[in-house]
């Protein structure tokens, strides 16, 4: 029965879309978590809900909405730049109202209830050719984006003020960053639905820098955490028939919680160890 | 030359003018303080050093060019701030920023870029804890990583903005003694905004003193006198010396007098 699934085109081309958006979101979740930056993820997925919703009722599809949904409050997030509390108030009033016109497109949506649920849940296994190679040209933007911004998106994540001295366009890096991200949060709906995206875009980087204190380190380990759990998750979905997005995020999860275990050992161990280092400051 | 030229420099918020007429020169290996209570635009003067603000009126020349054309090869210090424990930075990568870390793309470290950040490390002593993540380390650690990147990109200018503040007194003279250093060496000038001038006095050239509405500016021994003092604030302001330090009794500002009475935070 496994093997005869795993033979399956469907299974092919599920098991690709998810290698696909794991990379971005593996990517991507790295600047989120360094920027605190994970609210405005919830954020950008319901209104991803919404804008998909909105385009059901029209008759369009629904991933142009969410796709559309998603840079709409990106955009609006990226060119307010707001820091602290502000901007943890702003973020939660735009996402409550946007939430609000989500649920009123649903009640006025005629259609089938399946369509809203694999949006909130995620359907991996419904992923057609022409849906993986949309996600596949999707993500090539997002991780090109990232890959120029690199250097200035992680020292003004860093250190703003420095950043902004040194000449960085501090708010065309942020409406970047959350324009990439928006990108992402759409690919990611796809396959663990709006309400699972913190799963693939903060789970894995958030475990990746309990491991390492190298920024390039990580990228790859946040993006080794979140392919694992994806492939992971449709693999054991295939054995037992649970929702796969719960197996991505029980799967996520599982490196989170290890990642800080294995930190809060060597952290330990440090300390007993009486060869550690002490650090002198000299006082000239 | 100068390499920072001030002509008639005014800032104005509103109806409220901080301060107008603002020229000064700063030649090579100076080290300029500017003092002065809250509100009085200290900080906004290395804004506009940097290019980040425009003044209300006059111009400011970095070795010849606008600031923002020099942004680049302009150290800077901030106050400092504490990291998040958890970021993903050794102190190495901190101190590239100041190399590099305005440029496009992910970006190759070659030698000679190696080589310059070691040797930044080694300037501010700071070697032994370059390859551990930057929330870990103490402020003043953190503090001299900042100066470490301030000085990598070799600048024709320094700015420090409070860069002492909440440092013990041993990290405070600690940070004070490379400015001085690297400005003794390399001829760097430094322009260093603080609201006690003590730590920085056996050091410092000249002092600019923005008071509410007005300025002075001179060597410390022309500006911080009673008489100087008391004509900024247009009251009975004293200045006294005690055991080589500086202590001003009287200014309109309680806090102030706190802060330049008592010297240091800690």
């Amino acid at each position: 029965m496994f093997t005869d699934l795993l033979a399956q085109h469907f299974v092919h081309t599920a098991l690709w879309a998810g290698a696909v958006v794991a990379v971005v979101s593996g990517v991507i979740g790295v600047f989120v978590v360094t920027r605190g930056m994970s609210f405005a993820v919830h954020a950008i997925s319901e209104l991803g809900f919404t804008g998909a919703a909105g385009a059901l009722v029209l008759g369009l599809d629904p991933v142009l909405g969410m796709l559309g949904g998603s840079l709409l409050v990106g955009l609006v997030l990226g060119l307010l730049s707001l820091r602290g509390r502000e901007r943890d108030s702003a973020i939660g009033a735009v996402l409550a109202f946007g939430l609000g016109i989500g649920v009123l497109f649903l009640s006025l949506y005629q259609g089938y209830a399946t369509e809203a649920t694999n949006l909130l849940f995620g359907s991996i296994v419904g992923v057609g050719d022409g849906q993986l190679r949309n996600l596949a040209i999707v993500g090539a933007i997002v991780l090109a984006g990232v890959a120029v911004l690199y250097r200035p998106l992680l020292f003004s994540s860093v250190d703003p003020e420095i950043a902004a001295a040194r000449g960085i366009p501090l708010r065309a890096l942020s409406v970047g960053i959350f324009l990439l991200l928006a990108l992402t949060t759409a690919e990611a709906i796809q396959v663990v639905g709006v309400l699972l995206v913190l799963t693939l875009v903060i789970t894995p980087a958030a475990a990746a820098q309990r491991l390492t204190g190298r920024p390039a380190l990580t990228l790859l380990l946040s993006v080794a955490i979140a392919l694992a759990s994806t492939e992971g998750g449709i693999f054991l979905s295939l054995a037992k028939p649970w929702p796969t997005s719960f197996f991505i995020s029980a799967l996520s999860f599982a490196a989170y919680v290890g990642a800080r275990l294995w930190a809060a050992a060597r952290a330990r161990q440090k300390r007993l160890s009486p060869s550690a280092p002490r650090r002198v400051w000299a006082v000239r | 030359m100068s390499v920072v030229a001030a002509e008639g420099l005014s800032l104005r918020f509103g109806e409220r003018v901080l301060w107008e007429e603002l020229s000064f020169g700063l030649g090579r290996g100076e080290l300029l303080a500017v003092l002065g209570p809250n509100g009085t635009g200290k900080t906004s003067l290395l804004r506009i050093l940097l290019g980040l603000l425009e003044p209300s009126g006059g111009r400011v020349r970095i070795d010849g060019c606008p600031p923002r054309e020099r942004c680049n090869r302009i150290g800077y210090v901030p106050q400092q701030q504490v990291f998040d424990r958890d970021l993903a930075l050794w102190g190495r990568d901190l101190v590239r920023f100041g190399l590099d870390g305005h440029r496009w793309g992910f970006g190759r470290l070659d030698r000679v870029g190696r080589e310059r950040i070691a040797a930044a490390l080694e300037e501010v002593a700071a070697t032994h804890y370059a390859d551990a993540p930057v929330g870990r380390l103490s402020g003043g650690e953190q503090q001299r990583l900042r100066v470490a990147q301030a000085l990598v990109s070799d600048p024709v200018l320094l700015l420090a903005d409070e860069p002492l503040l909440s440092l013990d007194l041993a990290h405070q003279r600690g940070v004070v003694d490379l400015l001085d250093a690297r400005r003794r060496s390399a001829g760097t000038p430094v322009v260093f905004v603080t609201h006690d001038v003590n730590p920085v006095l056996h050091s410092v050239d000249r002092v600019l003193y923005l008071a509410p509405g007005r300025w002075a500016m001179g060597t410390p021994d022309e500006v911080l006198t009673s008489e100087t003092l008391s004509g900024l604030y247009r009251t009975d302001v004293d200045v006294l010396r005690v055991r080589g330090r500086v202590v001003v009794v009287g200014t309109p500002d309680d806090q102030h007098v706190h802060h330049v009475g008592e010297g240091h935070a800690h």
